[in-house]
């Protein structure tokens, strides 16, 4: 299969990406005008008409599209085709109580596909390779996009899911797997089940893993790479946009190529709007160039990032975007899962406590962990402890649903909640997640 | 009839009891009977004091409590002698959340305090069954 998944595209000349860029935005904003009652209002309310976009310069003048958007559009709000034509769904979280819901055709799904295997392949996959997806399967993207771009390259798929690290072991030992993907803190925790194991390094088949859906240091790349004997890549993506693929690292490990002939990328100031200079840092912007049931434009991601357009040894012309530096709003990314403070003063609020909470995440042996300290009210309060901890577990569980993950609840009394200058303190992230 | 017990959440840390026994002392309030009920998190104290509405009174605004009937019933000094007073209770399907005891001088007794799912039905049975227990009035002045 060679070094790219889709050479014509992946090392075309920037005229030609350019080129295609420039086509393509002009039909989707057409699409999208046409097709997506709230995004031609936004436009309306902008006063700018299809005829305006000419060529991906003109990007700027169409109005953003954040989280709140697609809270106000759930759940059909942004879809960009009949119902009838789309053949998937998946979901990510949204700030508050309800969740995102993306929806994909067919096509959607191919060049999603596409993307996936682009990112496979720039890690050294082709066909013969054994590929275990600990990634989770199901409404989150991860387990499915890389399925699907698994089999595209042609690599024997184990669709493992995330979770039952003695069963992934067991198969990635006895079925040779030579490439893993999931997110970083799970590799590293099989890296470290397995020493633990009396494995050594080199007794498994494992050539590379690619991961994603958190953040991670190049400390940890190296950690990861160690223990189990890989070249660990990167790989970017969301939900809103399609899932992992959007951007991928290739040989180089220095920051992830977008796969721009989908995704026109911008880096804008997230305060001002304002689009900012090449190798500016600030938030990262993506519209979706092809999607059909998705399609959205100019989606801030949230993300703070610098897009750099410096010629990289491996061939490929696709701009490069670091590794996210942090984002521009307060969601935490938390075993994958991308949970918003927002969303748990929702549960709170539902269940009838004080929205006085502080949310404590932390990464032990490589798995995240997520504690609440809720303030507790005098109501709530009984003299029979089993009563107060069947509170605490009640609450554990209504944020189970919400969340996606099980925090540890804590009741504490009122008032304990940390305040520095008189505003509480709500997250306390003790991991390192940054270089 | 049946006693007021006041319930403090306490959090698990160092000098949090302090905080809430401190202002009882200074304001000359006798604590009768006491137990403390640990979490790895929290843990709840419990009391029986002198005064009830005084000692809610000196206890700071922030800290959560709240007051329970509570049945003080009197024990023998033999063996056997709980066992004599919590029977009744089971053959009348009293369910009972905790216990603690306490004494006071050598005339006074020993009592335990029963935390029941039914104070009033509780104490009827253990009237019906001549087992002495107290009121607010008996321990005001112990």
């Amino acid at each position: 299969m060679g070094r790219y998944y889709q050479p014509e595209i992946e090392t075309a000349s920037r005229e030609e990406i350019l080129r295609i860029q420039n086509e393509k935005i002009v039909k989707q904003v057409k699409h999208v005008y046409e097709n997506v009652k709230y995004y031609r209002d936004l436009m309306d309310k902008k006063g700018v008409k299809p005829e305006d976009i000419k060529s991906v310069d003109d990007i700027k003048k169409l109005p953003f599209l954040s989280k709140a958007d697609l809270r106000d559009s759930y759940p059909y709000g942004m879809l960009g085709t009949d119902l009838k034509n789309c053949v998937r769904i998946h979901s990510t979280s949204g700030t508050t109580g309800k969740r995102v819901v993306a929806f994909y055709t067919q096509n959607d799904v191919d060049l999603w596909e596409d993307c996936v295997a682009r990112a496979i392949v720039a890690a050294g996959g082709s066909k013969g390779d054994v590929l275990q997806v600990a990634y989770g399967f199901g409404l989150f993207t991860g387990g499915a996009g890389v399925h699907g771009g698994s089999h595209k390259v042609g690599c024997l798929t184990l669709p493992m899911s995330s979770g039952n690290t003695d069963r992934q072991i067991q198969f990635m030992m006895d079925l040779g797997s030579t490439i893993i993907c999931c997110t970083p803190s799970y590799a590293a925790h099989i890296g470290e089940v397995l020493a633990e194991k009396g494995y050594k390094p080199e007794d498994n088949k494992l050539k590379c893993g690619i991961f994603g859906a958190e953040p991670w240091t190049e400390e940890m790349r190296q950690t990861i790479e160690k223990s189990l004997g890989i070249k660990a890549y990167d790989i970017y993506g969301l939900t809103e946009t399609s899932g992992p693929g959007v951007a991928y690292e290739c040989e180089e490990q220095s920051g992830m190529h977008i796969n721009e002939d989908h995704f026109y990328a911008e880096i804008i100031d997230p305060d001002t709007g304002e689009v900012l200079p090449e190798g500016s840092k600030g938030e990262l912007v993506f519209t979706s160039l092809d999607k059909e049931a998705f399609p959205l434009l100019r989606y801030r991601t949230r993300d703070i990032c610098i897009l750099s357009r410096e010629k990289c040894s491996c061939g490929r012309t696709f701009v490069k975007m670091c590794k996210p530096m942090g984002r521009s709003d307060d969601m935490l990314i938390i075993r994958g899962v991308n949970v918003f403070p927002s969303q748990i003063e929702t549960v709170l609020l539902n269940e009838g406590y004080s929205p006085n909470y502080q949310i404590i995440v932390d990464r032990v042996n490589n798995s995240d962990t997520i504690d609440i300290n809720v303030e507790l009210t005098p109501d709530k309060f009984s003299d029979i402890i089993s009563e107060n901890l069947a509170k605490e577990k009640k609450l554990e569980g209504a944020m189970r649903t919400m969340l996606g993950i099980g925090p540890k609840i804590h009741l504490v009394p009122p008032k304990t909640i940390t305040r520095s200058e008189g505003k509480a303190v709500r997250v306390i992230d003790k991991r390192k997640l940054h270089d | 009839m049946a006693i007021q017990q006041i319930s403090v959440f306490v959090e698990n840390q160092p000098g949090k009891l302090v905080e809430i026994v401190k202002p009882i002392a200074d304001a000359g309030l006798n604590i009768r009977a006491l137990s403390i009920a640990d979490t790895k998190d929290f843990g709840i104290l419990r009391m029986i004091t002198s005064d009830t509405p005084k000692t809610i009174e000196v206890l700071s605004d922030d800290l959560i409590i709240n007051t329970t009937k509570v049945v003080a019933a009197k024990l023998d000094d033999r063996v056997g002698a709980l066992l004599y007073v919590i029977d009744f209770l089971a053959k009348e399907d009293v369910n009972i959340e905790y216990v603690y005891a306490f004494t006071a001088s050598e005339s006074f007794g020993a009592y335990v305090v029963l935390r029941v799912d039914d104070v009033d039905k509780a104490e009827q049975v253990l009237i019906d069954n001549n087992v002495p227990v107290l009121n607010e009035d008996d321990i005001k002045d112990i």
